[in-house]
């Protein structure tokens, strides 16, 4: 028991500092890909609300094709087709530079493809959630489109959507294990390392999973904060209507 | 326009890994089929587990549930395929050794322990939306408990899980591409042996016709097989007629 908690301990002996970067690349992984999952699923919500029936149609087929696909498929996808369309690109202007695709900047974009295709439709069903009073009223008082949407629509929308968001999050902090197969020094890919090495799979590999359900857990818990933040003003309104009833 | 199009799916290559995709799709197909046919097995006492009034009961169910949705998949599986092997002589002295030793039974057995703790919230959910009342005529008509649970309570229930149930099934036809990672050769694994030897982008896009196109056929089969489930709820046939017969002679309201 003592031999295997060495293994676990800082320095040059044990794994522990190893592990823990790994766990940090992983965390550094979804908050940047949450950002540009937002906003591309934004951006397709809002495609999919557009009258034209072509923009309407890519939005769907986007949605359908991402959510459809295995994520693995998508890094593959996004990691050696991304390669090849950039030498390509690069080799029109000359052909000796050789492209070394950022295994980070692949997880990124394929995690935030698919993050991006249940966010829009997290964010369609919210829009759905929001009466046409508010988009009058903002018109009434003389908002113009930009203003309506950033002033009236999205804080009402980001409350609603939040508990799909939410999932969707502990989703993709799952998903990011699924860079280590490219080789980005994640959790799962330290931990692996270390297997390798000391030939102990078991204790390594359920240490990697506990470090996750860690991760879930102080994620939820960020969860219900924010969820209680944006529903602040909620209990209080509905105290008025009933005084006023 | 057609040879544009023939270099576009790449003729000789699809006839030289079509039939191997096809076969590693027969697999993906097996693993999910296994997966989520053992997975309900193991999801319904987990999720009567979740219910009932032992503490103990519900600890051990809510641990079970909680550790299988709360990490990834990929890290189970080489927690079970990997872990297994440190195991090895136990495991031979048991007679499970020939079990664990191949690929595909371990990724079926992560899968399923993976899709058990999802359908367990499932059936909780479905199980809890049923009426209280349904228990209480139940338990008035002097039907013994066992007998209320599977023909009063769990019908009602599966109609109320089926969307999520379909729902998890695709997630399972996703999920198990990951299975390709400890050499299980389904669509994803005969994918990426097909690029490593051809260097050929358009493999990929064939699997991903593939899963898109089984997605879409299970998604097809779940809309029917809900709309049989839930014939009863339907508007009968008659009053259909009536309607349309109304709004037809209505005002257009498009």
């Amino acid at each position: 028991m003592a031999d295997l908690l060495k293994l676990f301990s800082y320095g040059t002996t044990g794994w522990g500092d190893e592990i823990l970067a790994g766990a940090w690349l992983t965390i550094r992984l979804a908050l940047a890909t949450l950002p540009f999952g937002l906003l591309v699923g934004f951006g397709v919500a809002l495609m999919k609300r557009s009258k034209s029936r072509w923009v309407h149609g890519l939005a769907s087929i986007y949605a359908t094709v991402f959510r459809g696909l295995p994520e693995l498929l998508t890094l593959f996808l996004i990691y050696y087709g991304g390669q090849l369309v950039v030498q390509k690109l690069v080799g029109l202007i000359s052909s000796d530079v050789q492209i070394q695709a950022s295994a980070f900047l692949a997880g990124m974009i394929a995690l935030g493809l698919v993050f991006a295709a249940y966010a829009s439709e997290v964010f369609a069903s919210a829009f759905q959630g929001i009466t046409r009073g508010q988009w009058e009223g903002a018109h009434a008082i003389g908002l113009n489109r930009t203003q309506t949407m950033l002033l009236v629509i999205v804080p009402q929308l980001l409350r609603l959507a939040l508990p799909g968001l939410a999932n969707l999050w502990l989703n993709l902090l799952k998903d990011t294990s699924l860079v280590s197969v490219i080789a980005l020094a994640d959790l799962l890919r330290q931990t692996s390392l270390a297997v390798h090495v000391t030939k102990q799979p078991f204790p390594f590999y359920l240490v990697a999973c506990l470090l996750y359900l860690v991760m879930s857990i102080i994620s939820t818990f960020g969860i219900v904060a924010i969820e209680r933040w944006a529903e602040r003003g909620q209990g209080r309104r509905t105290n008025e209507r009933g005084a006023l009833a | 326009m057609l040879a544009w199009l023939q270099a576009f799916i790449g003729t000789d290559l699809l006839v030289q890994y079509g039939p191997r995709l096809l076969h590693g799709l027969q697999i993906t197909i097996e693993l999910v089929l296994i997966s989520i046919c053992c997975g309900i097995a193991l999801a319904l006492p987990l999720a009567l587990a979740r219910l009932s009034k032992s503490r103990l009961l519900r600890g051990l169910s809510l641990c079970y549930v909680q550790f299988f949705r709360g990490t990834p998949l990929l890290a189970q599986l080489f927690l079970i395929y990997y872990g297994a092997g440190q195991f090895r002589p136990a495991l031979q002295s048991i007679d499970l050794w020939w079990f664990f030793r191949d690929a595909f039974n371990c990724a079926a057995l992560s899968l399923t322990l993976n899709t058990a703790g999802y359908q367990a919230e499932i059936y909780r959910g479905a199980i809890r939306s049923v009426a209280r009342g349904q228990h209480e005529a139940a338990y008035a008509l002097g039907i013994s408990r066992s007998v209320a649970f599977w023909r009063v309570i769990l019908p009602q229930a599966a109609v109320v899980a089926l969307r999520p149930l379909g729902n998890e099934v695709i997630l399972m036809i996703k999920g198990s591409a990951v299975a390709s990672v400890v050499t299980v050769f389904d669509i994803m694994g005969e994918t990426r042996l097909g690029f490593a030897r051809s260097f050929d982008m358009r493999v990929y896009l064939y699997a991903a016709v593939l899963y898109l196109v089984l997605v879409e056929i299970l998604r097809r089969i779940w809309d029917r097989l809900e709309a049989r489930l839930t014939r009863y709820l339907r508007r009968s046939d008659r009053t259909e007629h009536v309607e349309r017969a109304v709004t037809q002679a209505g005002p257009a309201t498009h």
